[in-house]
């Protein structure tokens, strides 16, 4: 019995904030349909976006002891490719040989996803794996490789904050809704999100790799022991978790365009997920993902027209707290993991 | 006698700046069961690291079947044939038991080839086979760390203290199982049992303050109470 209840605590705590939550901004909209769906489905929205960061950043945490401050820019770096092959000009300038912006964008993507992978397979190989075993020097390194990214940045792309003007189809299109116009686009990424949720989660079920991958994060050394090599594992998550980030700059980028702030505000995000999910906790971090982005969306919506301006971008500190003090080791978190 | 399959040449192992192993020499000769007994603190679990890479020693040599080995990293170690159960059963906990032996598995199919035999081994493997091995009795998880070595082919099996907290019955069993696996692999055993040591064991070794003291075939020591009264402090 006190078992059963135990395994349940997260889910109803998380049931319980979803639902507070969504009240607060039901009555928030005064009750008005549409609005609320917007605020949800912006939130959805937001929830997937963080979900591309945090699950890399949990994974590699669980696995590697590494908790990799330079995520964010991965991210970052995602939507500033993304955005540069869309658009003419820049670095690499392809409107002339395809000119059609809905084919332009997949290619946009996957250029994102390869710069993502390039540039974590060159900090895991190169930077990190001289630091495994010391982890405040990989902390300061990491964030140190950040911080570098920006400036690479802004060294190829100006300081200019790019919003994205190549409107394709998907981007265009719209639907209604109890009187109000619902974005396709957003529909589509949220529908990846949980896709890649899902994905994600059988991967670590039902693959050998997910398999490696569980009992690395329990005890790596055991795993080397039985003759699995761990620091190709290591290479090929961390890689992985560094294209999956980019991935989500990319499809962030016709929403959110591309700057650097986008590398600490999702970093810093990403941090509270992964910390209220329970840290190394895959359910946590994909329930957490989608409580904050749920959170902020409800934030922006309540403190419009207020001068609560910063309460959005406090927002995920403020249920990270709340979820510590019901909570100590996170959502998902085990009393006994560190 | 022939050739050893382990060979250890005086090794010396550090730990941080710890001076763990001052001077390991050990022979497992093919086909036997060798057991190395020694104090606690005396080096048996350091010494087993050292073969499998995860405490690389920083002098002396390891040969498995002629060749050496040390330097070598720990996955690269175990796949050239040696399995390893390490003390206090460190299976893997939140994995099923399934899932525990699929990621022994070298090459597909392995686990497939050996099920039969592990279900025989260890009834309980097949009763809990979708279980958390965590949900596993203490007992059983030694067994479980077992049959995980069991999975590929192993040639050299090194097995620490199996015997550790566990009651007589399922000691037995062990010990039945361990000798079955002597059939085919040659293994080198740590058990502060002396009892059990006694009865499985060709060989010994006797390690005390991280050196090897002395080697030679079991009939003798049981016979040498000076010996055991020294080293082991059983009479
Ligand atoms: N990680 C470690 N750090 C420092 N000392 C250690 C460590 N592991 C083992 N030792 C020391 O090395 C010695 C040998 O340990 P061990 O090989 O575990 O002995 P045994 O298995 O024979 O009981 C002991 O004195 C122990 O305290
Ligand atoms: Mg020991």
């Amino acid at each position: 019995m006190a078992t059963t209840l135990g395994k349940n605590t997260p889910i109803l705590v998380m049931i319980a904030i979803i639902t507070g939550l969504l009240t607060f901004s039901f009555i928030n909209s005064n009750g008005d349909f549409g609005d609320f769906g917007i605020t949800v489905l912006s939130g959805l929205f937001q929830g997937m976006l963080l979900f591309l960061v945090a699950s890399g950043l949990s994974i590699i945490f669980g696995l590697m002891d590494v908790l990799t401050l330079a995520h964010g820019a991965y991210f970052m770096i995602g939507a500033y490719v993304a955005y540069d092959v869309q658009h003419p000009g820049g670095v690499i300038d392809l409107t002339a040989a395809i000119p059609d912006p809905n084919l332009r964008f997949p290619v946009a993507l996957i250029a994102a996803i390869l710069v993502g992978a390039g540039l974590g397979v060159i900090l895991e190989r190169g930077l990190l794996r001289p630091l495994y075993s010391r982890p405040i020097f990989q902390l300061v390194m990491t964030f140190g490789v950040s911080l570098v990214m920006v400036e690479i940045v802004k060294a190829i792309w100006d300081t200019t904050i790019y919003s994205w003007q190549d409107r394709f189809g998907l981007q265009e299109s719209f639907f209604e809704l109890f009187g109000q116009q619902f974005s396709v686009y957003r529909l589509f990424v949220v529908g990846i999100g949980f896709v890649l949720i899902i994905g994600i989660a059988l991967i670590l079920r039902r693959t050998r790799i997910g398999i490696i991958i569980r009992a690395g994060v329990e005890d790596r050394q055991m795993v080397e022991a039985l003759g699995i090599n761990v620091q190709l594992v290591f290479t090929v998550v961390f890689t992985l978790g560094c294209a999956v980030a980019a991935f989500g700059g990319g499809i962030a980028a016709p929403f959110l365009g591309a700057s650097n702030n986008l590398a600490t505000d999702f970093l810093l995000q990403a941090v509270a997920v992964v910390v209220l999910g329970g840290m190394g906790s895959y359910e946590g971090t994909a329930a957490g993902s989608i409580m904050v982005g749920l959170a902020i969306a409800v934030a922006q919506k309540a403190a419009i027209g207020t001068a609560f301006t910063v309460l959005p971008s406090i927002t995920p500190m403020l249920l990270l707290i709340l979820i510590l003090l019901l909570r100590p080791s996170g959502l998902f978190g085990s009393a006994h993991s560190s | 006698m022939s050739a050893p399959v382990l060979e250890i040449r005086n090794i010396h192992t550090f730990i941080g700046q710890f001076h763990i192993l001052e001077g390991v020499n050990v022979s497992v000769p093919q086909g036997s069961i060798t057991v190395m007994l020694g104090r606690n603190g005396a080096g048996k679990t350091t010494t087993l690291k050292s073969v499998m890479g995860l405490t690389p020693p920083s002098q002396g040599a390891i040969l498995f079947e002629g060749k050496p080995i040390h330097g070598k990293r720990p996955y690269h170690i175990a796949q050239l044939g040696i399995g390893y159960v390490p003390e206090h059963r460190a299976i893997f906990k939140t994995l099923t038991v399934r899932e525990n032996l699929e990621l022994a598995e070298r090459q597909a199919h392995d686990l497939e080839k050996r099920i039969d035999f592990i279900f025989n081994l260890f009834p309980a493997m097949r009763q809990f086979y979708h279980y958390p091995a965590g949900n596993l009795s203490g007992g059983q998880q030694q067994m479980l760390a077992i049959a995980r070595v069991l999975v590929p082919e192993n040639r050299l099996l090194l097995i620490d203290e199996p015997s550790e907290g566990l009651a007589p019955v399922i000691i037995e069993e062990l010990m039945a199982a361990i000798q079955k696996l002597a059939e085919t692999s040659t293994v080198l055993l740590v058990e502060q049992n002396f009892r059990m040591a006694s009865r499985l064991a060709d060989r010994y070794v006797i390690l005390d303050d991280g050196q090897s003291r002395v080697e030679g075939v079991m009939p003798e020591l049981i016979k040498d109470e000076q010996l055991i009264q020294r080293y082991l402090g059983v009479a």
